[in-house]
């Protein structure tokens, strides 16, 4: 075939992906390191601040367009934005520049002695630097925060405890993960070997076992376990009914809870792949190492195990790889403190419109799905090789 | 073996006990959640068909699940082709790109999608659906239809130019009958993915636009009826016939 026609074949689909996959997603990352809204809305004020040294106060030039500027924007309706950045990163920070702004054209020159006597924090240089730190274009702020730092004064810093949040965040989402991982390939490798090792029909009505939740979609599933565990649910009701528990027990929004049915839900996706090594596997080697005297253990171990390891490896990344971006089922069956990395991302689009912080989660979160993919990568390879 | 049976036996149960439990507690005649119903009824059947919110859900799905699967089958199919017969240098690179979007957590992808879309007013729209469903799907499609071509005879495609056939016709009298059972078990793939999305859905469906997932999503949190385990038993229920289709598809592929 001409390679044209083969690039005019392969366009469409690179055109759609470029607007519709790629672009969005490199406009996530920027979104995750820009900082626009001092820019946007108070341009005379940052001028003012980037030609400042960070000394002491600014001159009367800053307190001016500070004056100037914040009216003009609250008039607008356009100081929203530029309120909700500079409280993210310095709470306190709205409440001072709103009472500038509410203050209209009552102030008058010197601006640098009647904004300090509105709202004492203008007298104080750290106000300022806070202001200055918000000029942009670029900031660290979103992305360190993420990881519960924070730019300071003297480089960077730990978050305040209280406000200590994401560290924890990213532990319990790779905590949650990595059980889920695990469970996964225990409960598919056996259910793979068992599948390998069948007969027609047998084989294909245990794959279709498999392959049915695996095609059903995750909220199918997920609500399926949410009736089950419910209080007033099945399963509290043969407990109660069994004498077993005097009260029905809240399963709900427990992290139990959240495990199960994220293992339920991703077991398949562990199967598959293992299934499909163990099906290339030459059944001759266990046998040859039979006829040579190795038991089920050693066979096991020697030749089983060391085959297999790549479908290990594949369905392991997998089953991690939609593990640490699941939002559905722990939003569904998990409380708040069972709440992953998703559920975050969402809530900050969604609920608190901070883009910066929902785009710098994303980009953390695509790190490390992109180590993980590394990491399989090299497992799997290692394998191949070993199997070499 | 018995041992491995044996040991199967109960992860097996796990797997299916849920989709069957769905199914019972749907089969109640009261809004009791309860696996042991004193008489069976299709009552909640009936009102999923009658409730105009899930019939509404249910037809968004199907427009949109049937928009992503003609985009991302008919792109994807193309892409598969040209990457087969195109020998380019930066195969492995290029396969990387298309697959992407199967490999990024599809939280991130929802991200971006509603920033970028919201920019251009696409947010809020089927369009925007369609859209975001056919590149979370289209690499399904692109990797089916790979493997298909991967099983052909290469020389045909030199057989038909030998005989006077142009690239273009060898394709569509040559090379598409021989990988249709591929393109179409790729296309079952690509609505089973559309059918499943929720994250896409959850940022960019605007009201009335709700799917499937995205109904079931909000009424369980609200009030749990038995209604929405008929739904899901109906989704299962799909899903044993894309089983089904894509077994039957792999056999005449073989």
């Amino acid at each position: 075939m001409p390679r044209g026609l083969a690039a005019a074949l392969l366009a469409p689909l690179l055109l759609l992906l470029g607007l519709g996959f790629l672009a969005p997603l490199l406009a996530l990352l920027a979104t995750a390191v820009r900082d626009p809204e001092l820019a946007a809305t108070l341009p005379g004020t940052r001028a003012e601040l980037v030609a400042w040294d960070g000394q002491g106060l600014p001159g009367e030039g800053a307190f001016a367009a500070l004056a100037r500027e914040s009216t003009a924007a609250l008039a607008d309706r356009r100081l929203g934005p530029l309120t909700a950045r500079l409280n993210f990163s310095e709470p306190g920070l709205r409440a001072a520049l709103l009472r500038v702004a509410r203050a209209g054209g009552r102030l008058s020159a010197p601006f640098a002695d009647s904004v300090p006597a509105l709202d004492q924090r203008w007298a104080d240089p750290a106000t300022w630097q806070a202001l200055a730190a918000a000029r942009g274009p670029l900031t660290s702020l979103y992305l360190l925060r993420a990881l519960d730092l924070t730019p300071g004064a003297a480089g960077i810093e730990a978050v305040p405890a209280d406000l200590a949040l994401f560290r924890e965040l990213f532990a319990r989402t790779l905590w949650v993960s990595l059980l889920v991982t695990l469970a996964c390939i225990l409960l598919a490798y056996p259910l793979a070997a068992l599948i390998a090792g069948l007969r027609p029909p047998w084989s294909g009505i245990v794959t279709a076992m498999v392959l049915v939740p695996f095609w059903s979609s995750v909220l199918v599933r997920s609500t399926a376990w949410f009736a089950l565990l419910a209080r007033e649910g099945p399963v509290n009701e043969a407990l109660l009914a069994a004498g077993l528990i005097a009260e029905p027990l809240q399963m709900l929004g427990t992290r139990a809870a959240v495990l199960v049915a994220t293992i339920h839900v991703l077991l398949p996706v562990a199967v598959l792949p293992l299934l499909a090594v163990m099906l290339r596997l030459d059944p001759r080697l266990p046998r040859a190492a039979a006829s040579l005297g190795a038991g089920p253990w050693l066979r096991f171990w020697r030749i089983w195990l060391p085959l297999t390891l790549p479908g290990v490896a594949a369905g392991g990344a997998l089953v991690f790889l939609l593990a640490i971006g699941f939002y559905i089922t722990p939003a569904l069956l998990g409380g708040e403190r069972d709440q992953l990395i998703a559920w975050f991302i969402a809530q900050f689009l969604n609920r608190d419109v901070n883009w910066g912080m929902a785009a710098a989660l994303s980009v953390w979160l695509l790190a490390l799905a992109g180590a993980v993919l590394a990491l399989a990568g090299l497992l799997a390879g290692d394998a191949w090789r070993a199997r070499r | 073996m018995p041992w491995l049976i044996l040991a199967t036996g109960p992860i097996l149960a796990f797997l299916l006990a849920p989709l069957l439990a769905a199914l019972v507690m749907s089969l109640a005649p009261t809004e009791t959640l309860t696996l042991a119903p004193a008489s069976l009824s299709l009552r909640w059947y009936a009102e999923f068909f009658t409730n105009p919110r899930w019939i509404q859900a249910t037809i968004n799905s199907l427009i949109v699940g049937g928009g992503a699967t003609l985009v991302a089958t008919l792109l994807g199919t193309a892409a598969a082709i040209g990457l087969h017969f195109g020998r380019f240098p930066a195969r492995g690179l290029l396969l990387s790109i298309l697959t992407l979007p199967v490999v990024t957590p599809f939280i991130v992808t929802g991200a971006a999608l509603f920033f970028a879309f919201s920019a251009v007013g696409l947010s809020g729209s089927l369009v925007g659906l369609v859209l975001g469903h056919s590149v979370i799907a289209s690499p399904f499609v692109v990797v089916t239809v790979l493997a298909a071509l991967q099983g052909q005879d290469a020389n045909l495609l030199r057989a038909a130019a030998s005989l006077g056939a142009s690239p273009l016709l060898a394709l569509r009298r040559v090379v598409l009958p021989l990988i249709a059972p591929g393109v179409a078990a790729g296309a079952v793939f690509a609505f089973a993915t559309s059918l499943d999305e929720f994250i896409i859905s959850l940022f960019l469906a605007g009201p009335g636009q709700f799917t499937l997932p995205r109904q079931m999503y909000a009424t369980v949190r609200e009030y749990t009826t038995p209604t929405i385990l008929a739904a899901a038993t109906l989704l299962v229920a799909l899903s044993i016939l894309f089983v089904l289709a894509t077994e039957a598809l792999r056999r005449r592929a073989a």
